[in-house]
């Protein structure tokens, strides 16, 4: 059959804008009041959805750890979530209940957590018929992260669903699947998830490649 | 699905610059050791990403000559940013040359002391009173962009003991899916502290710098009014592919 847009050849293609580091003062530009500037009428920020949304509400946290083992404490990272459905929201507007994008900072001061509030992401059907258990997509950006970071957040309740993803299992090393998988903690009858992004060495976080 | 017949040409990461590169030092300990996890099969999750036409932005989100006053009394040329004023626009489009309509693209950078804003700046340099050194803005429907600010200044960082940033502006573009993220930073065509750079040492290729340098557009420049500074920027093309059983 005739491919009408098969893949150009190489030489005719134009080649991607390189990466740099996003440096020590992203949160100028992207976190506009975690480096102390003021805000705009509408900041892309962490509160993802209100309490309207069909889905249940958590809150997912997590600090981003060095090869040294110290807190990272400039990185800013992006979220990309379907809804409780299954389903991605592309159409960003802070008016509507739910947004599948947002953004948080670790930052200078105390513990250096990143954090999101969120609602719990039902599974995404993949292109091949195979069902991805529930995730949140993570980018990473900081001072000395040459190329954003890309990874997975999973939640620990969802055992079976876990067990049976097609990306989880795409990770070779069992053990290293355990450093996408969030710890559901419960305070005041809220619910939390916790996942430490470790960048290097013991425990280090699976990244993709897409 | 909409997305099922859609996919991006592969990053080439040869191309970009690799994690660990021991020149830039804050590389060497933020750089996973391992490698990455190919995803093979394509899914929403990665072939989606956000859009932003409904984000509400003012009306100087892209003039970063007029978007920041520390005293909101000052206007006319008391409230100017000091500096070069130039304009830094260009287009963004896919490695198939087709424009992105209607993406974000972001910008930050320092004034032109070559200070940044940010509590943790120390440099000696002082801030200016009237430049925050924020932007953003959508492209229009044929993919451009424009934003009005001041040339920055170079700054020294401490990476090695004589070690000077050439003049940048940190740029962020969204592209139609999350596979086309990607942070950027543009140089001025001829800054003779680029090539000295150990962040644009990152990179293997020259050609691969070259996509990062602003050209200067003379038939762009406003006469008695400011320089221009054209900055394309390409992300990864997306592709149609039309499989046998449809
Ligand atoms: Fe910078």
């Amino acid at each position: 059959m005739k491919q009408p847009n098969s893949t150009p050849t190489a030489e005719l293609m134009l080649r991607e804008t390189a990466s740099q580091t996003a440096g020590p003062y992203v949160h100028i530009g992207l976190a506009l009041h975690v480096a102390g500037l003021p805000e705009r009428d509408e900041e892309i920020w962490s509160r993802m959805a209100t309490s309207e949304v069909e889905g249940e509400p958590i809150e997912v946290v997590g600090t981003v750890i060095d090869g040294n083992g110290d807190l990272v404490r400039d990185a800013l990272l992006e979220a990309w979530q379907a809804d409780a459905k299954g389903e991605y929201r592309p159409e960003f507007d802070l008016e509507q209940a739910f947004n599948s994008f947002g953004r948080t900072a670790t930052t200078a001061e105390g513990g250096s957590e990143w954090s999101l509030a969120t609602i719990k992401p039902g599974a995404v059907k993949r292109s091949d018929g195979k069902v991805m258990a529930p995730h949140i997509n993570l980018a990473i950006f900081a001072r000395g992260i040459n190329i954003h970071l890309q990874t997975r957040l999973y939640f620990e309740d969802e055992t079976e669903a876990n067990a049976a993803c097609p990306v989880l299992n795409a990770i070779e090393s069992p053990a290293r699947r355990q450093t996408l998988i969030a710890k559901r903690e419960e305070l005041d009858g809220k619910v939390r998830y916790r996942l430490d992004i470790r960048l290097q060495g013991e425990g280090e976080t699976v990244f993709f490649d897409f | 699905m909409a997305f099922d017949n859609k996919r991006f040409v592969e990053r080439d990461r040869n191309w970009h610059p690799p994690a660990y590169a021991p020149g830039y030092k804050t590389s060497v300990a933020r750089s996973p050791s391992q490698a990455l996890v190919s995803l093979q099969t394509a899914s929403a999750s990665e072939l989606t990403g956000p859009e932003f036409r409904k984000l509400r932005m003012g009306p100087h989100d892209n003039d970063l000559l007029l978007n920041f006053r520390e005293d909101p009394a000052l206007a006319g040329a008391a409230g100017l940013p000091v500096g070069e004023r130039i304009i830094m626009f260009g287009r963004v489009i896919d490695q198939l040359g087709k424009p992105v309509p209607n993406t974000l693209v972001e910008m930050w950078q320092a004034n032109a002391g070559g200070r940044y804003r940010h509590k943790k700046d120390a440099y000696l340099a002082p801030l200016d009173p009237n430049f925050g050194g924020v932007g953003r803005c959508l492209t229009d429907e044929a993919g451009w962009y424009r934003f009005r600010t001041i040339k920055p200044g170079p700054y020294p960082w401490g990476n090695g003991i004589n070690t000077w940033r050439p003049a940048h502006i940190h740029v962020s573009v969204m592209g139609p899916s999350i596979s086309t993220r990607l942070i950027t930073q543009m140089y001025f065509e001829g800054d003779p502290l680029i090539p000295l750079c150990p962040i644009v040492q990152t990179l293997n290729d020259q050609e691969a710098v070259e996509t990062m340098v602003g050209r200067l557009d003379m038939a762009r420049s406003r006469p008695m009014d400011c320089l221009a500074y054209r900055f394309d920027l390409v992300v990864r093309g997306e592709l149609q592919t039309y499989f046998e059983n449809q």
